[in-house]
């Protein structure tokens, strides 16, 4: 299992940029930590996630 | 009358006592984008005692900034850097204001936040947070950032909250509401999220994680 922002996700062995896009997420408009630290957006096509992983995506919404 | 820097000093300290004043006078902190969130988290941070400030943007004040953003009417055409260390130096005469009036980007956020080591993010554009945001956590890790997402419309002001993303990254805001969503931006709800923001660069000062009260 997967922790994305706190929630429990059955979704080792995807990337990182396959779970954003079927979560629809913008990823112009995202940053993503992985395990605590930042996660390079030319790492999302890369990075296959794997059980015990825990990922925050900080969405940004206009406005400021 | 303008007090003297040692009555200045000596108000503060009759506040918070010499430690907490000692630790918040040392705070060198970034404000990045000074629209309805950087200007109030600036004016607050030199009002709380933080002694140098490092304020970035490149627009002019507008008409139709006022009635959310910490301008006067007198200051519409002015750059805000200049029109913001001027209000500043009006609230705390002391306060060593680093402005650059530029857009901060790629190119030249490694040189304007260097001598950063809290950096709040206060722009407007959700493109332009996303990529500062990302450019600040691959590139400075040491630094605390501390972003803001969703403070736009006249919603519910408690769901404004500050959340600890990981170490040295905060994000403060709702996190759903978007400024192209309605209204767009009202003074209370964008002054509620640039408190958060200062009060993060607060608790980050007096405490090493700024885990203060968590």
């Amino acid at each position: 299992m997967v922790k994305i922002n706190g929630e429990l996700l059955d979704i080792a062995g995807k990337t990182v940029a396959e779970y954003l896009c079927t979560a629809g997420y913008d990823v112009k408009r995202i940053a993503v930590e992985l395990n605590g630290d930042i996660l390079p957006k030319s790492q999302y096509e890369s990075y296959v996630l794997k059980g015990g992983d825990s990922v925050e995506i900080v969405s940004f919404m206009g406005g400021g | 009358m303008k007090p003297s820097k040692k009555e200045w000093q000596e108000a503060l300290i009759e506040r918070y006592g010499k430690d907490i004043y000692t630790k918040i006078t040392s705070g060198k902190v970034a404000v990045c984008g000074l629209g309805g969130l950087g200007s109030h988290i600036a004016v607050t941070l030199a009002r709380a005692g933080v002694e140098t400030l490092i304020l970035i943007d490149f627009d002019r004040v507008d008409i139709t900034n006022l009635h959310r953003q910490q301008y006067n009417v007198n200051q519409i055409g002015m750059y805000k850097t200049e029109a913001l260390s001027e209000n500043i130096k009006e609230i705390a005469p002391f306060t060593e204001i680093k402005a650059y009036t530029e857009k901060l980007d790629k190119n030249n956020y490694s040189l304007l936040l260097k001598d950063a080591d809290i950096i709040c993010e206060a722009f407007d554009d959700s493109l332009c947070k996303a990529e500062l945001v990302n450019l600040l956590r691959e590139n400075f890790p040491e630094k605390y950032v501390i972003a803001s997402s969703g403070m736009s419309g006249f919603g519910d002001a408690n769901i404004i909250h500050t959340r600890k993303v990981s170490k040295r990254f905060y994000l403060c805001g709702d996190e759903i509401s978007d400024v192209s969503d309605g209204i767009g931006l009202v003074a209370t709800r964008v002054m509620l999220c640039a408190a958060h923001q200062a009060h993060k660069v607060l608790q980050i000062l007096l405490t090493e994680e700024g885990d203060f009260y968590e």
